[in-house]
């Protein structure tokens, strides 16, 4: 057969495509499950190392509630079984990331309408010592490619509880660092509020000062990424600070749950 | 058969350290020896499995689309790998990152497949491919077993530098950061390749 033809060429490569496409399919199609469930599992340990279990301790027993918020503090949904398959444990960090930094950019009056729409996860968690901690989310930007973490928060709302950063691709020994258990080490403690304002933790290079209620140690060599995870934590901390305000009047006047979530939405209403 | 096919390309005709081909990769995944061995049984498998399709289809492949139709096939070879350790090696998977992707950029591959596959017997092509590949991941566990000896001291995970030497706990011993770098794998490599050719002074001279 005359293989140089312009209409064997054709043929050929239409075959090939569509063979190869089916073999690609089938294999995504049957191999779906067990990597979703590997990635579940991942994101699971993950939040128990946020508020500093390891990886033997039971995810559903020690994660109580899953709840979203959006960015004016509204609680949208709240799961209490099932964790790993609530709206919030599944919600694409990546993509709200970027609506939380396209709302970021518009102007003040149209910001109320844009934080309505973002879905933020909040996770509860049951801590071995009878404590309990608020699991928070953090996403950005590094130097090579994504990075992303959680943090958790003791009843107050402000003192850090614990803390897990992980990357995508991040220079080892340098920005990769992030991920560390002494870097992470340096967050417990630290309070997200200073004086009652607002400060996200600074993570300084040079070394925080001492003393200091809200600065850590940069990385040295991994500037870019020290920035981009400061940067990361204060614009998630940004849009969930409706919410954390609202739990903590919440705590400061021992009030019914429900009357207080009625006040906020009114709020909400009336703007 | 001529066990040439499989000694050459492990020893003499090392594709790393002779044709100084597929450097990038081991660069980047050398750091700690479970990622490099699995990066070279992923390798070793595309490699041989991709000139055994590219022998057996070697007359159907029309010339002119004869380099994008090697290119489909390890990347379907490259994704298979991708989407299977994605599924049973999850921790590893994680830690090859984009490298298990850019194996189809290696050029030991597409090399074989132009130079060997098409042009000989399915049997023969799939040792050949094999081989290389094999030759490929023997120079990255060599390179792995080092840096991630001297820049962790560890093997596989394991602790092999006794805690007690360390400078942390009253010793006198610290890790070498530079081995964790990519330039001091180039550097070993250019060592592997130096060690080699001093052994072999036939093939400096040609």
């Amino acid at each position: 057969m005359d293989t140089n033809k312009n209409s064997y060429t054709i043929i050929y490569s239409i075959v090939m495509v569509v063979v190869v496409a089916a073999v690609l399919a089938f294999v995504s199609l049957s191999l779906k499950d067990k990597q979703n469930e590997n990635i579940s599992m991942e994101k699971q340990q993950y939040l128990l190392a946020s508020v500093g279990l390891g990886a033997d301790a039971n995810f559903n027993e020690v994660i109580k509630e899953a709840i979203v918020v959006d960015g004016n503090g509204k609680v949208i949904n709240t799961a209490t079984s099932d964790i790993a398959k609530s709206e919030a444990f599944n919600i694409n960090t990546a993509e709200q990331t970027s609506k939380i930094k396209a709302m970021e950019l518009l102007p003040a009056s149209e910001q109320e309408a844009a934080r309505a729409e973002l879905r933020l996860p909040v996770f509860i968690a049951d801590l071995p010592d009878g404590s309990q901690a608020y699991i928070f989310s953090a996403y950005g930007a590094g130097l090579w490619g994504p990075i992303w973490g959680w943090v958790s928060l003791k009843t107050d709302l402000s003192t850090i509880a614990g803390v897990k950063f992980d990357h995508s691709g991040e220079t080892p020994g340098l920005g990769a660092e992030i991920a560390t258990p002494w870097f992470a080490g340096q967050f417990p403690g630290k309070e997200m509020f200073v004086d009652g304002e607002f400060a996200s933790i600074s993570i300084v290079k040079g070394g925080a000062k001492e003393g200091s209620l809200n600065e850590v140690d940069a990385i040295s060599g991994g500037t870019i990424t020290s920035k981009a995870l400061d940067a990361s934590i204060r614009m998630w901390f940004e849009a969930y600070l409706p919410y954390l305000k609202s739990l903590q009047a919440l705590a400061a006047t021992p009030m019914p749950l429900e009357g207080e979530v009625v006040e906020t939405q009114e709020v909400v209403e009336n703007n | 058969m001529d066990k040439s096919i499989i000694t050459n390309p492990i020893l003499k005709n090392n594709p790393v350290t002779v044709l100084v081909l597929g450097i990038c990769s081991a660069l980047a995944v050398t750091v700690k020896l479970e990622p490099a061995c699995v990066m070279a049984i992923s390798v070793t498998a595309v490699t041989g499995f991709s000139s055994l399709i590219a022998s057996l289809l070697r007359n159907t492949i029309p010339n002119r689309i004869r380099i994008i139709v090697q290119l489909v096939i390890v990347a379907l070879l490259v994704i298979l790998v991708d989407q299977i350790l994605k599924a049973f090696a999850y921790d590893v998977s994680k830690q090859l990152s984009v490298y298990v992707g850019l194996i189809i950029t290696n050029c030991i591959i597409m090399g074989r497949i132009e130079a060997f596959a098409l042009g000989n017997k399915p049997l023969p092509s799939l040792i050949d491919g094999l081989a290389n590949g094999a030759g490929y991941g023997l120079i990255l566990i060599a390179i792995a077993f080092i840096r991630e000896l001297i820049g962790s001291g560890t093997l596989f995970g394991f602790q092999i530098i006794p805690e007690s030497w360390y400078m942390a706990n009253g010793g006198w011993y610290l890790n070498n950061g530079m081995f964790i770098m990519p330039p001091m794998a180039l550097i070993i490599t250019g060592c592997f390749i130096w060690l080699q050719r001093s052994f072999q002074k036939d093939e400096v001279k040609k």
